[in-house]
């Protein structure tokens, strides 16, 4: 039940919002944003009371004969994502706050929308409605970066966004099928039965084409091109949604499909998928450091720590999945941060070139001790969320390969030289003609960056409810394993 | 009693926070005395933890929260409490109350004087963190917050462009450091299914099980951390440029403790490393080569805190020549020693800095002995102990080193005599260049010399007089015997905390090799005399140096050029054939590529730009469709 009310509530008031008109638009979708929050904590309290477990499930059949079902379970991983999500709703939907848009209601409607399709694909335990999830939460986001981008050239941006993450799910549809020719049921555990069952080189095959969908989506290198571009084009609430919430399907998708479905398959034949996801880190790292704008720096930061959780994950171990949980929920809170930095820089400077900027802790102690919270959260200090997901990733990673550990760990070393580098750059030094009028931050930025600091903290230093939250479901899920 | 322990960081970190959120408008001297007092309150604690633990407590793990579970990985956030962590409880605490007063009279009239004091207790708070995890990952909790704190006090006057490079360059080789830590934290894991030292050693089992090659790469892996925080060759560059922060925090994080963290590790660790040849091998190596390089680049330094710097470094290298002979308790005993006489050099130094307004070159120096008598007193105890002459504390720990040395390998021996002689020469030439002569210096300097405050000399008399008696809790056999006293306290102390070398040498060579050291240590010494002092030899201006030697030590073997050459170019180089060519051209090129090979095929592509979201929907549709078709 309550599964149905956390993607019933958002698809209804996206309905409300298209309808009513622009007016109160952005209230009436914050408060959707912190509705929604407190359903995922009633959840998160009846998963960890252990009772009423079916307020947590749903299943009715929907086209019988062929074995798709509406089908949806919260079990702790799926909870630790809805989590993910609805808590970084209100944090999106307050940092646009103080900006006009044209059509807001179109615009919170649209993200509303896309919200639900995504906890939809984050709850379902049906992998044709998965796929279905996943595709469709594309075209809210489409338009969103579409009508609302001032960016040049955004029509063949977000043409090649669409496009190209449109052509990697086919592969994924392929791999679908291609299981459920053996199973005739897209319920995940037949889906599971079925794809265990095949050979170890047939699994290999149909990994790959899973791994190249999601691959494009995470994006891992080589196929993460649309992706700096995408981002630098989009509203920043786009880009927050887009790096935030919605490319963490495709990470969750290794979790949720590949690993129970094809364990052997990403074993024995799934080598070349850790070492993309290790060569990202390294390359994303390196185009990190020659980046002069800040909002290109944060889109290649995301693929060097996204290589690093791809890599984890598919190691296929307790401490992998666990990292992988964590680093996707700390990832998103930290990705979001930077971005309302990112908002808060541009709309002071009209620009995000760093080197033209330097001194502002000068002018603004307070901006840039916040910021320095995040930076220390994306190079993975301990006492942040980065370190825990981080630390357990390469833990897990190592349990495969301790070479592709060196290579994904070198994140720690180069996260540290672009992460600092720009901090340097931007805030440090004396102030310049351009900085020296950096003004104070109001009450809504100060906010935004409490609350981000605030979650960063707090779940680097006591991330246990949410390691024990998903901890018994990934046990769970290796079981199926072995 | 253990439960007390988990009081000691918590004081500092309450410091802290209530300095941060709630410290504005507050006097000077109410954040200094509130900073001050909350390492007081952890010192008082420490000793009742120490205490106990003298009296032969057994070693408690005190759990204070869940933190990390994922499948057969459980880490609690739990602090053990045992003679070594309590012994380094009692210094770190000690060491940094002092300084934390010192810094209310140096630091006073700086504008981010509260900022400051916060920085100083957090940091104190994550060094306790550090010694008190019950595991590597606690540990490393501590260990990366150190760094952190040490980044935000090297770059504390921030405005300075070159403060923060020295910042980021320490964070960054640390980080260097720490990748080898968590690789080898990493196979640990994997060959042991834990990381806590309990498990690991203490019930001692678990270790044991690990493939010989493994351990040494366990091993070499978890050094590269020490390396790293302890710069030790290849790893050392980031400490000399460290000093661009304010003098207190070289005092403190830069010499006395967080320094030290890699000679605590490989102590922590010592049943991993007591039976791995190979591994203990690299550490003596990587020690004494170090050693040598900062005591060679120390003689020709004329900057008073790089001269402590490169010595600090050749210290620390010393330390772990004992760490990889296997005689840790040695080790601590020298880390502890060099607390108190490090800690009082750079307090020193700090005090002839801010009574020359600022001056740091000892060319510009000279006469301060009777401008500033209790510096000058202190200091020179300071440097006795360091030179290493009996019985200052000094003595005592670095005679342990040279005699273990002498047992294990008769090469080292000698190069460790070299250090002791090159450290009581540099020591010495610093000592006299800057408090005997004549002053040097402008004369609004001189009009303007004067002797510190006593927040300042208080605790510079406090470490004076530790740095005489430091020594006392590791005599040696011969000289305890003799007095009556009780030999080799410590190592009594950590016996059961760390594994101990099985040594047997005669009174007879214990002796003889304490006559050796300290001839070598007194010619040495009367060696700078005799130059500095007797014939009153100046230091060469930078354009005066001739021989290629001195330009080579003065140039620090030009081993920052070296990297910046092999290393950061490359790096930033390969970056930009990232961002320039693969990227644009050939990555996306090929995306771009099949993209217009469809146009080309189909006219799709066309179709598409026009912005038609029908024909989406409609692929997407398709594919559904196919579905259905298939089942």
């Amino acid at each position: 039940m309550l599964t149905l009310l956390l993607i019933a509530i958002p698809l209804f008031m996206a309905g409300a919002i298209f309808v009513m008109g622009s007016k109160s638009a952005r209230q009436l979708a914050l408060i959707t944003g912190v509705v929604e929050l407190l359903v995922t904590f009633a959840a998160i309290w009846v998963e960890k009371s252990g009772n009423n477990p079916e307020l947590l499930t749903f299943n009715k059949q929907w086209i019988g004969p062929l074995g798709i079902s509406y089908a949806f379970s919260l079990d702790g991983i799926s909870l630790v994502m809805v989590l993910l999500t609805t808590l970084l709703l209100p944090v999106i939907i307050y940092s646009s706050f103080n900006k006009t848009f044209r059509n807001p209601h179109v615009f919170y409607g649209l993200m509303l929308l896309m919200i639900a399709s995504m906890i939809g694909a984050f709850t379902t335990s049906d992998g044709l409605m998965f796929y279905i999830f996943y595709e469709f939460a594309l075209i809210p986001i489409y338009f969103m970066i579409l009508i609302w981008s001032h960016a040049e050239g955004r029509a063949r941006i977000t043409l090649k966004f669409f496009l190209y993450t449109l052509f990697g799910s086919l592969f994924m549809l392929v791999s679908l099928l291609y299981v459920y020719q053996h199973s005739h049921s897209f319920a995940l555990e037949d889906l599971y039965a079925a794809g265990q069952a095949l050979s170890a080189y047939e699994q290999g095959w149909v990994f790959a084409g899973f791994f190249i969908a999601f691959a494009v989506k995470i994006p891992v290198f080589p196929f993460h091109t649309w992706q700096p571009a995408t981002y630098n084009a989009a509203p920043t609430a786009g880009a927050m949604l887009l790096a935030g919430i919605m490319l963490k399907m495709a990470s969750y998708g290794l979790i949720r499909l590949v690993l129970p479905m094809l364990p052997e398959g990403v074993a024995e034949y799934g080598t070349w998928a850790l070492v993309l996801a290790s060569v990202s880190v390294l390359y994303a790292s390196g185009m990190a450091i020659v980046q002069k704008k800040f909002k290109l720096l944060i889109a290649y930061s995301s693929i060097a720590h996204l290589g690093v959780l791809t890599a984890g994950i598919l190691s296929g171990n307790a401490q992998g999945i666990q990292g992988g949980v964590m680093e996707m929920l700390s990832h998103g809170i930290i990705t979001v941060g930077l971005f309302v930095v990112y908002d808060i820089i541009e709309s002071r400077m009209s620009h995000d070139e760093m080197h033209r900027m330097g001194g502002i802790r000068e002018v603004n102690p307070q901006f840039a001790f916040l910021f320095f919270v995040i930076v220390m959260g994306s190079v993975a200090l301990p006492m942040t969320s980065g370190f825990v997901g981080e630390f357990l990733l390469l833990l897990g990673l190592n349990q495969y390969s301790t070479a592709l550990t060196i290579v994904a760990g070198l994140t720690v070393v180069l996260g540290a030289v672009y992460m600092l580098r720009s901090f340097q750059a931007m805030m440090l030094g004396t102030s310049n003609a351009h900085t020296q009028h950096f003004a104070p931050l109001n009450q809504q930025e100060k906010t935004l960056l409490y609350i981000i600091v605030a979650m960063i903290v707090i779940l680097g230093v006591y991330p246990d409810p949410i390691l024990s939250l998903s901890n018994p479901s990934v046990e769970t899920l290796l079981q199926g394993i072995h | 009693m253990e439960k007390l322990v988990t009081l000691v960081p918590l004081f500092p970190l309450a410091g802290f926070l209530y300095i941060i959120f709630f410290g504005k408008g507050f006097s000077k001297g109410f954040i200094g005395t509130l900073a001050s007092s909350t390492i007081l309150l952890s010192f008082i604690v420490s000793v009742l933890v120490f205490t106990t633990q003298m009296h032969g407590a057994h070693p408690a793990v005190v759990k204070v929260f869940d933190w990390i579970t994922a499948g057969s990985f459980k880490v609690d956030f739990s602090f053990l409490v045992d003679p070594l962590s309590s012994i380094y409880l009692l210094f770190i605490t000690g060491v940094g109350f002092l300084i934390h007063v010192y810094s209310t009279g140096y630091m006073h009239d700086d504008e981010g004087f509260s900022r400051f004091m916060a920085y100083l207790n957090l940091f104190v708070f994550f060094m306790l963190i550090l010694v008190l995890g019950d595991s590597y990952v606690t540990m490393f909790v501590g260990w990366e917050g150190v760094g952190v704190c040490s980044f935000m006090l090297i770059g504390f006057w921030y405005k300075d462009m070159k403060n923060n490079d020295a910042a980021k360059k320490a964070f960054i080789v640390n980080r260097i450091g720490d990748l080898g830590l968590i690789i080898g934290m990493c196979l640990l894991f994997a060959y042991t299914g834990t990381l806590k030292f309990d498990d690991l050693f203490i019930s001692g089992s678990d270790i044991s099980g690990i493939p010989g090659g493994v351990a040494t790469a366990i091993g070499i892996s978890l050094f590269i951390g020490a390396m790293g925080k302890s710069a030790q060759i290849p790893l050392h560059t980031w400490l000399p440029d460290a000093m661009a922060g304010p003098t207190p925090v070289s005092a403190l994080i830069h010499a006395a403790t967080m320094v030290t963290a890699g000679i605590y590790m490989v102590a922590r660790s010592s049943e991993l490393y007591a039976f791995n040849e190979v591994a203990s091998q690299v550490i003596v190596w990587a020690g004494i080569l170090t050693s040598i390089l900062g005591a060679t680049i120390a003689l020709t330094q004329n900057d008073i805190k790089k001269v402590l710097a490169y010595s600090t470094v050749s210290q620390l290298g010393l330390m772990f020549v004992a760490l990889g002979m296997g005689a840790y308790s040695t080790a601590v005993f020298h880390v502890i020693t060099h607390a108190f006489f490090k800690a009082l050099l750079f307090l020193g130094s700090g005090s002839v800095i801010h009574g020359m307004g600022g001056e740091q070159d000892i060319r510009r120096m000279g006469g301060l002995k009777k401008h500033m008598p209790v510096t000058h007193l202190t200091f020179l105890i300071g440097t006795i102990a360091i030179a290493g002459v009996f019985p200052f504390a000094g003595f005592f720990s670095k005679d342990q080193i040279v005699a273990v040395a002498f047992e294990e390998n008769k090469i080292v021996f000698i190069l460790s005599l070299i250090v002791s002689a090159c450290t009581a020469f540099y020591m010495f030439r610093l000592y006299f260049l800057t408090f005997h002569g004549k002053f040097r210096g402008t004369h609004e300097q001189e009009h303007h010399l004067h002797e510190s405050p006593k927040s300042m000399t208080i605790p510079l008399v406090i470490l004076a007089a530790l740095s005489v008696v430091g020594g006392f809790i590791g005599l040696p056999h011969a000289v305890g015997e003799e007095m009556g006293m009780h030999w080799h306290w410590l190592d009594h102390f950590l016996q059961d905390a760390v594994v101990m070398p099985s040594m047997h040498m005669t009174m007879g060579t214990e002796l003889l090799l304490m006559v050796i050291a300290t001839v070598v240590a007194l010619s040495s010494i009367a060696y700078a005399w005799s130059i500095y002092k007797k014939r009153g030899v100046l230091a060469d201006e930078d354009k005066d140096m001739k021989s290629s030697a001195q330009k080579l030590l003065y140039n620090k073997y030009w081993i920052d050029e070296i990297y910046d050459t092999i290393i950061r170019k490359p790096v930033d180089r390969i970056s930009d054939f990232f961002g320039k060519f693969m990227e644009p051209k050939l990555i996306d090129g090929l995306v771009e590529g099949t993209g217009s090979l469809t146009k080309a095929t189909g006219g799709i592509f066309r179709m598409l730009q026009s912005g038609s979201l029908s024909l989406y929907i409609f692929v997407f549709i398709i594919g559904l469709i196919a579905i259905l078709l298939s089942l």
